[in-house]
């Protein structure tokens, strides 16, 4: 492309832009508000996978050993427990240990001391590679020989679950809508600018441009749109995350969800944006022009 | 050059525009195409320039190979061509510099070189005192000079009127052909399609009268010379 060409070009797309000034403001609020619906939705799937990803690490099972297994059958069950599907490691406790856990979160109360350890049972503390496999994996532990009983928070990961599916699946869903929708509008705003010079356009086809000279400013017109969209709705989702964050941190109830800070989110987020920005511009534009070049 | 073999064309709705059409112009040659309304004139036009493609027979455009040309081939094909319209079709908003430089910029010729071909153009149609005006502030004869400055301007081989003394008075329609005839003496071909006898049959050129979508005389006869048109 030729310098001066470059120029023209750049100059015709912003020049449109200021043309149709309403439909350009329209254009770039609706990708605005498309960029932000979608992005609070992932963003909300990312957090809860985040945290979901944490229990995996943090959230054990345990494993109770039946009474009858003498100390070292009872250590030798580990070998067994690894080997159960989904299961990433296994800790033995002996029913000392876990007599000392116990009487240690009930420091200074004489009714715990000199506990006879043997009231308790050996256990194995299981953690898990899917946590979203729980349920299954708890049945496979009850149904290794030796294991008398398996205890395992089945609600609180069955809840994170949830909310992760159902906001993966809706943020999935309103990325294809709001897709659809910001293409739509910006088609339509370029539709407008190729109408308004539909006669400049049959001169220039008949004088013999190319129809890469006459698209170039359209298409400079939706990547602006597109990208000034993806501009405002990143500074406007971090703001929106950053409120969101603060009530959360200073809510009593739901001060235990760690929310992740929008730092370490900003640069996925930008790259995200200004790809669906450029996208939605350049593919806006592409669309709208291709019948005004069949001259 | 140009040159029409056989050429037919019906459109879609089954109107058929051109029968057996067969026609050579040789370059810097000064071709007057008439006929009545509905005879097929602006079809022949419509073909040279690209817009349509023949139902059957071969068109040849300045080298270029109408029925073979690839799409990506026609703007450079129309490069070769200068045309011009009975409406003007010059863009309102824009000064008379500025609707010739936009026809040159659109085939991306530098601003160093579109300087120095604005002005001679607009001398030799002689307009260059009415740069800056725009086409509302022209009468219908300069507006449509400044419509034959645009097609002249990228220099082409060729120029396709298309009626374009339609909207002007004798005078002016007869100062038009006239401006035609120096620019075809300056070596361009030129074709103007028309269906006024009078300004025709005072030019001793070469006359292709079409009725029916057929060629039906050839000639440096005049218009309506037998009146069987």
């Amino acid at each position: 492309m030729k310098r001066y060409n470059f120029g023209y070009f750049v100059h015709e797309g912003v020049h449109n832009i200021f043309l149709h000034g309403f439909m350009s403001f329209a254009a770039v609020g609706i990708i605005v508000a498309c960029l932000i619906i979608m992005g609070s939705f992932t963003l909300v799937a990312v957090n809860a996978d985040s945290m979901l990803k944490s229990l995996e690490r943090e959230n054990e099972v345990l494993a109770y050993v039946n009474e009858s297994l003498s100390d070292e059958e009872a250590q030798a069950l580990g070998a067994v427990i690894e080997q159960v599907p989904n299961v990433a490691s296994c800790q033995f406790i002996s029913r000392e240990t876990a007599m000392e856990n116990f009487v240690s979160q009930y420091q200074g109360d004489s009714l715990f001391t000199d506990m006879d350890p043997t009231i308790l049972r050996h256990r194995y503390s299981v953690k898990m590679t899917d946590i979203s496999l729980m349920r299954d994996t708890v049945k496979a532990l009850e149904a290794v020989p030796g294991i008398a009983k398996v205890r395992a928070n089945l609600e609180i990961s069955e809840g994170f679950i949830t909310v992760r599916n159902i906001a993966g699946a809706v943020s999935m869903a309103l990325i294809l809508i709001l897709l659809a929708v910001s293409v739509f509008i910006i088609s339509n705003t370029i539709k407008l600018a190729t109408f308004d010079r539909r006669e400049e356009i049959a001169i220039m086809k008949m004088v013999g441009a190319t129809n890469g000279f006459i698209r170039w400013p359209f298409v400079y017109e939706g990547l602006l749109l597109g990208l000034s969209g993806a501009a405002i709705a990143f500074f406007a989702q971090w703001g929106i995350y950053g409120l969101v964050s603060k009530q959360i941190a200073g809510n009593d109830t739901i001060h235990l969800i760690t929310v992740i800070p929008y730092a370490q989110l900003a640069a996925p987020v930008a790259g995200i944006f200004l790809a669906t920005g450029f996208l939605v511009g350049v593919g806006g534009s592409l669309l709208a022009i291709r019948k005004f070049l069949k001259v | 050059m140009v040159r029409l073999i056989d050429v037919s064309k019906a459109y879609d709705n089954g109107t058929r525009a051109l029968e057996s059409v067969s026609l050579r112009i040789e370059d810097g040659g000064f071709v007057f195409l008439v006929g009545p309304s509905g005879s097929g004139k602006s079809t022949i036009v419509k073909l040279l320039t690209g817009e349509i493609r023949p139902t059957s027979g071969r068109i040849m455009v300045n080298g270029y190979n109408l029925n073979t040309i690839r799409d990506g081939q026609i703007p450079f094909m129309r490069r070769t061509l200068g045309v011009i319209f009975q409406d003007f079709r010059l863009i309102e908003k824009k000064t008379v510099c500025e609707n010739l430089t936009f026809a040159m910029r659109a085939v991306g010729t530098s601003p160093k070189e579109i300087r120095k071909r604005v002005g001679y153009v607009l001398e030799l149609v002689g307009l260059d005192c009415k740069l800056s005006c725009r086409p509302c502030e022209l009468s219908g004869g300069e507006q449509q000079r400044v419509a034959i400055a645009r097609a002249l301007v990228n220099n082409p081989s060729m120029i396709i009127a298309d009626e374009p003394t339609g909207n002007l008075d004798p005078t002016r329609s007869f100062e038009i052909m006239l401006l035609l005839e120096r620019i075809n003496a300056l070596g361009t071909t030129v074709l103007v399609v028309t269906h006024e006898k009078e300004l025709v049959n005072r030019f001793t050129k070469r006359v292709v009268a079409i009725d029916g979508g057929r060629v039906v005389s050839d000639g440096m006869d005049g218009y309506y010379q037998n009146e069987k048109i």
